[in-house]
């Protein structure tokens, strides 16, 4: 007889837990723990988003939307993209409105990969990448970027793993856990390293907003002879304090998009549809209060970034997302020990980098998603801890 | 980096000179002679705490109190203004386009307090018309800071990825 786990599919059964679950279950044990853990805003949804969703609820506007998503929202996103990025969209065949972002990578691979294809994963990453290609059938190729180059992708760690399997490349800048941006120049070194290659970029810009130090959000699609090679994945988790909102869309050439509303059509319907409508509202009103937002990290960083520096730890200057990957191989410690330790000894809460990918090793992911207080007492504990560690 | 400085002592005044350089990524030296320059160009005008003195005390009472005037030929509304925000229970004093010219806002001990000021203080000033005063009930927001205590904690997971 099949015992219930006999059941279950072995790409998944294989499939290891987010590195992260350890750190959750053992904090969400403890009391008073201070954590920098979190990969969320602090703040609330701007709340001319949250009276929009409010009116959308009283006026019972509740149906399903199209599968692509509202026509209105599309028109905003492409407006959002053309006066951010200056890049031209057609709102009726080249976006997708999806349930975050995730979904949007999701519903991106499980078009485009399919069995022996390969996909270079750029790490360190957020965690869904690998499994996502996993789940379509692909095998996840792992590309590690490093703390020389400030964890910006160089074009060499590419062509290192680029077989003539290579079907896509997923990177995520800015980049959670790094904080790590990718500028114009660093783009256009994997552009001219990408031109004669069939590989198709999906580029997760989830954090697109939060760059600092007056450098501007970059992404590839702004290279024309990218701009048909790649699916951008963006949302309004992050810099518009929506996580639980769940919304995010993929834009790229109409003949991809339309078969990833198949996929999309089939399993999700549609992404929610009070989201969407309260998400219109967002895209039109409130650039002021995203830059508001913006700022508060922005200062925030410098606080925390400076902290760290003054306990002796190495931190490359990370000028986008809100975290900060400072290094502690000076401690002797892995990262996992690290945290651990730091957990049980400071309560503490930070996230191992090798959560994050292999090449997270030796970091630590520490969020500024948190208030300039919440920090400083935070930095003191680490401090005393790392202090101790020196003894 | 002026505004940047005044954006962050206008929602935390305590914040040190050094503590603005950190988060601004300037040296102290400039942020210190910034906030010099300000304050004695009267851009800074002090530095106060906005307190909820209902959940202190129940002896105060807050009124709005429109006034009607006539302007003085010459001076315009600046004499009549200079006459009421005189009273150091005149909190602000704005002028004010649409119905009524110059709004006061005032507090005192009680009820009687208030209507003493404007019986005997406020309606006998010479260009003063008429005046229509309205009592605050309760204070939901000021400044910018809602005052309704917020039970919601951090609900965010303590680690996510």
């Amino acid at each position: 007889m099949k015992k219930p786990e006999d059941f279950v599919n072995k790409k998944v059964l294989d499939m290891p837990f987010s590195g992260i679950r350890k750190f959750f279950d053992i904090a969400s044990e403890m009391d008073d723990v201070i954590s920098l853990g979190v990969g969320e805003p602090d703040f609330d949804t701007p709340w001319p988003i949250r009276e929009r969703a409010i009116y959308t609820l009283e006026k019972g506007r509740t149906v399903y939307t199209s599968n692509a998503g509202l026509l209105e929202l599309r028109r905003e996103i492409c407006n959002y993209i053309k006066r951010t990025l200056d890049v031209n969209y057609d709102p009726k065949t080249e976006v997708l409105v999806t349930v975050g972002g995730s979904e949007a990578v999701d519903a991106a691979m499980r078009t485009v990969v399919g069995p022996g294809d390969e996909v270079l994963v750029v790490e360190p990453s957020y965690v869904c990448y690998k499994p996502c290609v996993t789940l379509a059938g692909g095998t996840p190729v792992v590309v590690n970027t490093t703390a020389e180059f400030d964890f910006r992708l160089q074009p060499e760690q590419i062509l290192e793993k680029v077989t003539d399997k290579t079907k896509a490349i997923i990177a995520c800048y800015p980049n959670n856990p790094t904080g790590a941006i990718m500028e114009y120049e660093d783009w256009a070194k994997i552009a001219e390293a990408l031109k004669d290659r069939d590989i198709l970029i999906i580029s997760d810009e989830i954090y697109s907003e939060l760059t600092y130090n007056g450098k501007k959000h970059c992404s590839p699609v702004q290279f024309p002879e990218l701009r048909d090679k790649t699916i951008l994945v963006n949302g309004f988790s992050k810099g518009y304090a929506m996580t639980g909102w769940r919304l995010g869309y993929a834009m790229g050439p109409a003949p991809i998009i339309k078969q990833m509303i198949k996929v999309h059509q089939y399993v999700i319907m549609c992404a929610p549809t009070i989201s969407q409508r309260a998400a219109v509202e967002g895209l039109r009103s409130c650039d002021g209060e995203v830059e508001k937002m913006r700022k508060q990290y922005e200062m925030r960083r410098r606080v925390m970034r400076q902290g760290f520096l003054d306990m002796g730890l190495d931190c490359f200057e990370a000028l986008g997302a809100f975290y900060l990957f400072p290094c502690i191989k000076s401690t002797g410690l892995s990262s996992d020990d690290f945290c651990t330790q730091l957990l049980y000894d400071q309560k503490v809460a930070v996230v191992p980098g090798t959560a994050f990918g292999d090449a997270g090793e030796g970091f630590i992911r520490c969020s500024y998603a948190y208030s300039i207080d919440d920090i400083k007492k935070a930095l003191e504990k680490i401090a005393v801890f790392v202090e101790k560690l020196k003894k | 980096m002026k505004k940047d400085i005044l954006e962050i002592l206008e929602n935390d005044s305590r914040k040190t000179v050094e503590e603005i350089a950190l988060m601004l990524g300037k040296p102290e030296q400039e942020v210190a002679s910034a906030i010099a320059e300000m304050e004695a160009d009267k851009v800074i005008c002090g530095y106060s705490t906005l307190i909820n003195w209902e959940s202190v005390k129940d002896d105060i009472v807050t009124a709005m109190i429109e006034v009607k005037v006539t302007p003085k030929r010459d001076m315009g509304f600046e004499h009549i203004a200079r006459r009421i925000y005189g009273f150091s229970e005149v909190k602000s004093v704005f002028l004010m386009s649409g119905g009524y010219d110059i709004l006061v806002m005032i507090e005192g001990k009680n009820l009687r307090d208030i209507s003493t000021f404007v019986s005997s203080k406020l309606s006998t000033l010479d260009s003063v018309l008429s005046t229509a005063t309205h009592f605050v009930l309760k204070r939901y927001k000021e400044h910018g800071v809602i005052f309704e205590k917020n039970n919601a904690d951090d609900e965010r997971m303590i680690v996510s990825p």
